[in-house]
């Protein structure tokens, strides 16, 4: 093992390596509730160069290779479950290249959400990314690649939706580049007219190479945004609000919250709209747009807009949402996970009486927080709770309630988002077998040694 | 269960019926005005329960003190009527539900209450409280609860409010200073109306203002400034204080402008109409009210309750007015600077 150890240091330096006990302890783990597992090995590359080096040398030991981004998935998909390399990505940081009139910006594998937000603000002030409510170091690559969502997903889907191309370390070692990149200097598009291959990439959580640059989508900054909180307490009536909401396609973001503190929030259900606008007229027609897309509501005295004096606005509106990393906390100790399977938007009062549900039979503090993907296409239900990493019982608490979430989101006809291991797993015993087969052919060609976040959408 | 003291005589020999004459959201002559009166006095259905926006100014339209807008909120509940959407109106009393969390300076026998605002308590600030100041109370069992006037829920108000006196008694208070107008109208206008005992006494923050601006008199630079003023909702439950507005304009050199929403013809900020009533009504509202204020050349416009201020400096700004609050305007009288400001 020291020869490997020596083999990268020879690779990325001394500095960019380490076998030593405190960066395995830290880089066993990630901030949610699946139990740790240490690396080997921790490295930190700088090229793709340099990458390619670390996964030809893993795949000729057949030692497994994590890719990492920020961490903070919350369900154990950059924990090392059978050790090995860890590769932090941080240090591949740089935003190669906007195009601003095409709107795509060209950035690097380990470039964080923050870091790419401060540059467009400083340097493209008219463009934006859809940035997810996650910690400003969550890493662009890494969202896409767990089909993430930001503040851009009500208009225009999944952030791996947005992506305009791909560079690939494969398995083997190959450096493939993906989308219209591959023939051109331009990376506007991952596929069309030619064949589409980010499938490839985009869902498999590192399971099938290194991603090493990505392409991403720009969209409009608008000079102006405010928001409106539309409020219910029958939540049967949510998926009607959110398909009138989305037919007047005047809204930037939709998010839904339900939670029991503090009191003014219980027994409700909160519809927060966003919208921009380049003028106060622009705005205004807007909001009108979306009162009376809702009039009818106001009117039968089952839902109304809530005042959202002017201090509590920019709660709201920051991005990404701070108060999410406050609810984080609400029970001090620092434990918060969240289960977050899309669904159809016409099964959020199911989610919502089960959240509350399980809350009740495990003791537990809950918010249930949901963003809108598309045009009502399909929302992502987070079955928030939070807990104390003191009080062990509590954590169990948690475990179990978000085991019974993960089997109703299935029985509803749901998908697990960014899901842990075991919620792979529960999807590929009901998956279709033909299709299970084809993803393990592609796992077996792309990777023949299994090298990649091992036990991650392992089929068989 | 506390009931309302309503002189059902004293509107059967009323001729002029203000009550419903002068609303400003209604459109009844005298007789109509008669009938439909009659018909909520009676607890019959009336189109006034639906129409009423809970703008308060009834209250002072009546001249005998006969409670019409408390009498007209007692009908809609006990119809089961919402006047706000149902959510909203479960949202504002879970949120003033006393929890415990109240926050108390070092109290005495006077004692200023910011209610359940902590803007208050930002803008009690400077040599105006230097003295009162260390003595106060804020939080939810302090709440005077006349908010849920315009939510059609009396209940409430009859289930805590005997309850917060109790609590604000029980801190030893012999003399309140209600910063929030709305307390004051709590304590002296819908109490008594439910024969609420107050066990202390209650000073208006405009009479308190005053008489400190008279201590502070050397320290006044006249502002000659032109000014409206933002009457709100409460300020009709409590009529006798609105002469502290202009005395203490008098005191620090502003001028009150002529217009024509001021006084017992005052629009109320739109925001309350805006959840009772929808976005259409509110924005002609405060459309209406602002394009008043600017055409009668105000520079500023002065506002007594906070949410009033909430709900329209912005947009006052945004046509060239500066939205003041009273406190800070007496405060910039005595060269201290202003607590709110907008953005």
């Amino acid at each position: 093992m020291s020869d490997m150890y020596e083999a990268l240091v020879k690779i990325v330096g001394k500095n960019y390596v380490s076998n030593q006990k405190e960066e395995r302890y830290f880089y066993g783990r990630d901030p949610g509730l699946m139990s740790p597992h240490e690396p080997d090995y921790v490295v930190m590359p700088r090229t793709t160069e340099e990458v390619q080096k670390i996964v030809k040398l893993a795949n000729k030991e057949k030692i497994p290779v994590v890719p990492k981004g920020g961490g903070l998935a919350l369900t154990g998909l950059v924990i090392p479950l059978k050790g090995g390399i860890v590769m932090d990505m941080k240090r591949i940081d740089k935003i190669l290249e906007v195009n601003e009139r095409a709107r795509y910006v060209i950035v690097e594998g380990g470039t964080t959400e923050g870091g790419l937000k401060s540059y467009l603000e400083k340097h493209h002030p008219s463009l934006r990314h859809s940035i997810p409510d996650a910690p400003p170091i969550a890493t662009v690559v890494a969202n896409a690649v767990i089909h993430g969502q930001g503040r851009l997903t009500q208009q225009y889907g999944f952030n791996s939706d947005m992506v305009t191309g791909l560079e690939v370390v494969l398995p083997t070692g190959e450096i493939c580049r993906i989308g219209s990149c591959s023939i051109s200097k331009y990376w506007f598009s991952r596929g069309a007219p030619m064949p589409d291959l980010s499938g490839l990439f985009l869902g498999w959580l590192g399971t099938t190479g290194v991603i090493t640059k990505m392409g991403l989508k720009l969209y409009p900054r608008k000079k102006i945004r405010d928001v409106e909180v539309f409020v219910t307490d029958k939540e049967d009536l949510v998926p009607d609000i959110l398909f009138k909401l989305t037919h007047t396609e005047m809204v930037e973001d939709i998010n839904i919250w339900c939670q029991p503190h503090p009191p003014m929030f219980r027994e409700n259900h909160h519809v927060t709209i966003l919208i921009t606008g380049d003028s106060e007229e622009e705005l205004q027609f807007k909001k009108k747009m979306i009162w009376d897309a809702l009039q009818e509501y106001i009117d039968s005295k089952d839902g109304g807009f809530m005042w959202v004096m002017p201090d509590a606005k920019p709660t709201f509106l920051e991005m990404p949402l701070e108060s999410l990393s406050k609810f984080a906390d609400v029970r001090k100790g620092g434990g918060f996970e969240y289960s977050g399977p899309i669904v159809l938007a016409e099964d959020y009062p199911e989610c919502s009486r089960k959240l509350a549900e399980l809350a009740v039979k495990y003791k537990l503090t809950y918010s249930g927080m949901v963003r809108v993907i598309g045009r009502s296409h399909c929302i992502m239900f987070g079955f928030a709770y939070t807990f104390n990493r003191a009080d062990l019982d509590e954590m169990d608490r948690v475990r179990k309630a978000l085991h019974e979430v993960a089997e109703f989101a299935l029985e509803q006809g749901g998908t697990h988002w960014k899901p842990t291991v075991d919620e792979q797993k529960m999807m590929m015993e009901r998956m279709d077998p033909d299709t299970l087969k084809l993803m393990g052919k592609i796992k077996g060609l792309l990777d023949p040694n299994g090298i990649m976040n091992p036990r991650n959408w392992e089929v068989g | 269960m506390l009931a309302l003291e309503f002189d059902e005589t004293k509107c059967a020999n009323c001729k002029a019926v203000s009550c419903l004459v002068k609303c400003q959201y209604m459109d009844l002559d005298k007789d109509e005005a008669k009938i439909e009166w009659q018909k909520v006095i009676k607890s019959e259905d009336s189109p006034v329960l639906d129409a009423c926006t809970t703008c308060y100014a009834c209250e002072e339209y009546c001249p005998f003190g006969n409670h019409p807008f408390y009498l007209i909120v007692e009908r809609q509940e006990e119809r089961g009527m919402f006047t706000a959407p149902r959510p909203i109106t479960k949202q504002w009393i879970n949120m003033c539900e006393p929890a415990g969390k109240f926050r108390l300076g070092k109290v005495k026998e006077q004692a200023l209450s910011f209610c359940f605002i902590p803007a208050l308590r930002s803008l009690a600030r400077g040599r105006l409280f230097e003295s009162a100041l260390p003595s106060w109370i804020l939080g939810a069992e302090f709440f005077c609860n006349v908010v849920y006037l315009h939510f059609a829920k009396t209940s409430v108000i009859k289930d805590r409010l005997p309850k917060i006196t109790e609590n604000i008694e029980k801190q030893g208070i012999k003399e309140l200073i209600c910063l929030h107008d709305e307390c004051y109208g709590s304590f002296n206008s819908l109490a008594p109306a439910y024969g609420i005992k107050v066990p202390f006494k209650t000073t208006h923050y405009f009479e308190y203002l005053y008489n400190k601006l008279k201590e502070h008199k050397d320290a006044i630079k006249p502002l000659n400034v032109e000014v409206a003023y933002q009457r709100n909702c409460s300020a009709r439950l409590v009529p006798e204080t609105d002469h502290f507005v202009d005395d203490i304009f008098g005191l620090i050199g502003v001028d009150r402008v002529e217009r024509e929403y001021d006084g017992e013809n005052a629009l109320c900020c739109g925001e309350i109409i805006r959840m009772v009533k929808g976005y259409k009504l509110a924005d002609d509202v405060q459309k209406r009210n602002i394009d008043d204020i600017v055409n009668a050349g105000a520079e500023y416009c002065v506002f007594n309750c906070p949410f009033c201020y909430m709900a329209l400096a912005e947009k006052m700004a945004k046509r060239g007015i500066k939205p003041i609050h009273i406190i800070d305007l007496c405060k910039l009288a005595i060269g201290e600077k202003p607590a709110l400001e907008v953005g």
